[in-house]
């Protein structure tokens, strides 16, 4: 390492400390846009000195200067307008897209580093290392899975578990014809191996996402998200750049621990949700005891009455809730509540919405103040003490069945929505959640269901609870 | 094994660790902004495109330097900017006019659903 090197690399780990201090300052909604500017000060720092790098080399040719500026341009533009246009929903849309790209790019690192060294006189052999091999790998797999994902999570592939016959053994095809290609790179320098391994990765990432399902996109992004950092860190050995160790392995961490928060909150094996087929109805077991049960539906008058004379709310909004379009009328009725003296939070399940803490971000974007939005172990001893909790959209997370053994929901964190002194629901229907099961709260003797549409019945509430209290 | 590798695996791996304690932290509510902004990180991989870059002389490499470089520029400029916007929606406070402004975003929110 040159004393010039050296020092660029120095520039690199200033740039890391940038991107560490800036994660840190997201400890708190207070500091963290103080945080992303601190991180961006940090990637700004490393352009600059990869710039120097580039300038100092010497070897770039013109059109290398001009293919490399107007892709840099162009991607700038398209992040740029995406970044602006984006609605919140589709927040879990666009991250993965950037998991796509980012792993994309990096595959492309090591793949490009293999054919120029193949180009080269002494060959590509000394230089194909684990983690060339990794990179390409990991990369390709996750830009394929992620924009999967992206599909599904956009509604332009069938969001429920796409499975066929022999897709497990495909899978195990895929997994063998990669691994045993890339090993074999090692021993013969080919650019047909490159290529076979590359395929069969994109490959092998497309069948991994399709047989999940909606509901479990929270777990599939993070563990993409994961992908993404790994591959990016990959990259760095590749071209031995600190920086880019830095951040992927930062990356990989935040990837790996939403991943386990996340699987943690359905109490699901990682193994047991992408291999997948959970919530494709064919386990769904009614619930003993509830088949002659009745529901007690009300109108938005009954419910304005309870709501209006509560001294404390919990709402607890579902991804049904976004699904409607209902967050800023929600924030509306709890804004009316609050003018009234009532107490209002909001009970928020790790896993509601489609992907970590996407919930927060619809209701954060409806003016709600992030201290009214509570976490689940947080909220729930709170719910004896609540005269109505009001939910929305959400299912399976407040079923009370989880608690016991012997269902396809057992061992689930839920929220104890059951323990408020009365419950209402608002719902479009009878429907099962995604886990197919009736939810035992819906019968209970303290729970009203108001059937409608959730952003209707929002304004339906507003006005019922207005004109009953002037 | 070299000596370079032992450092770029140390470094790793330390920041692995630092990852996981820094990130351990970061409360539920903030997760998709961290998401969010981890992912401008790995934009960082614009570095390494750009590298590429300089040893592109032909024109496969030219056209993979290209896809790299729009890949990682819109990884990183997106992902920095939505979480910019993102984390400006954290109040601890409602606004006063809070309903009006919040009926303006949800219709600028429809202007753009065509998008």
């Amino acid at each position: 390492m040159t004393s010039f090197t050296g020092s660029i690399q120095l520039v690199y780990v200033v740039a890391a400390a940038c991107f560490v201090i800036g994660l840190h300052l997201m400890n708190s909604p207070a500091t963290a846009r103080r945080g992303n500017q601190v991180s961006i000060t940090g990637m700004v720092i490393a352009g600059i000195a990869t710039l120097i790098l580039m300038i100092h080399d010497g070897t770039v040719t013109a059109t290398g200067w001009i293919v490399l500026i107007a892709g840099a341009a162009v991607g700038s533009a398209i992040g740029l307008y995406t970044a602006r246009s984006v609605q919140m929903t589709a927040m879990p849309q666009l991250v993965s897209a950037f998991n796509a790209v980012g792993g994309g790019a990096a595959a492309l690192v090591a793949i490009f580093g293999y054919i120029d060294a193949e180009s080269k006189a002494g060959g590509v052999l000394g230089t194909t290392t684990v983690f060339t091999v990794l990179d390409v790998l990991i990369g390709s797999v996750t830009f394929s899975g992620s924009i999967i994902a992206a599909g599904k999570l956009q509604g332009f592939i069938s969001g429920s578990p796409i499975t066929f016959p022999g897709a497990r053994l495909l899978n195990v095809v895929l997994g063998v014809v990669a691994i045993g290609t890339a090993a074999y790179m090692f021993t013969t320098a080919s650019l047909p191996a490159l290529l076979i391994v590359v395929l069969a990765a994109l490959a092998f990432g497309v069948m991994m996402v399709l047989p999940i399902g909606g509901a479990d996109m929270p777990v599939v992004i993070s563990l993409l998200n994961a992908f993404t950092g790994t591959a990016v860190a990959m990259a760095g050995f590749v071209i031995a750049n600190w920086a880019l160790i830095v951040a992927g392995a930062l990356v990989g961490a935040s990837g790996g621990i939403l991943t386990k928060l996340m699987a943690d909150a359905m109490n699901r094996s990682l193994a047991n949700i992408i291999l997948g087929g959970f919530g494709t109805g064919d386990s769904a077991v009614a619930v003993e005891g509830l088949v002659d049960a009745q529901v007690r539906a009300i109108a938005a008058d009954d419910a304005a009455i309870q709501l209006a004379y509560a001294a404390k709310v919990i709402i607890v909004p579902g991804y049904g809730l976004a699904a409607a379009q209902a967050q800023h009328g929600v924030a509306e009725l709890a804004s009316l509540l609050e003018s009234r003296g009532i107490e209002v939070s909001y009970a928020i399940h790790p896993v509601a919405g489609r992907m970590p803490g996407h919930m927060n971000v619809l209701l954060a974007e409806a003016n709600v103040p992030y201290p009214q939005l509570r976490e689940m172990e947080e909220i729930n001893p709170e719910f004896g003490r609540a005269d109505v909790a009001l939910v929305i959209g959400a299912n399976d997370v407040t079923n009370p069945a989880a608690r016991r053994a012997g269902n396809d929901i057992s061992g689930m964190p839920i929220l104890d929505v059951d323990q408020a002194k009365s419950i209402i629901v608002i719902k479009r229907s009878m429907g099962t959640g995604y886990a197919g099961m009736e939810n035992e709260l819906y019968f209970d003797p303290k729970t009203s269901m108001y059937f409608a549409d959730a952003k209707k019945a929002m304004s339906d509430l507003a006005s019922a609870v207005k004109t009953l209290v002037g | 094994m070299s000596t370079a590798l032992v450092t770029d695996l140390t470094i790793f791996i330390l920041a692995l660790l630092v990852g996981i304690e820094v990130i351990g932290k970061v409360p539920a509510t903030l997760h998709t902004p961290l998401m969010s902004a981890t992912n401008s990180i790995h934009g960082i991989v614009l570095a390494g495109a750009l590298l590429i870059g300089v040893s592109a002389h032909n024109v496969v490499g030219y056209i993979l330097a290209f896809i790299a470089a729009v890949f990682a520029a819109a990884n990183v400029v997106g992902g920095y900017v939505v979480t910019g916007r993102m984390l400006k929606m954290f109040r601890r406070k409602v606004p006063v006019q809070a309903p009006a402004q919040a009926a303006a975003a949800e219709l600028n929110g429809k202007g753009r659903d065509a998008s």
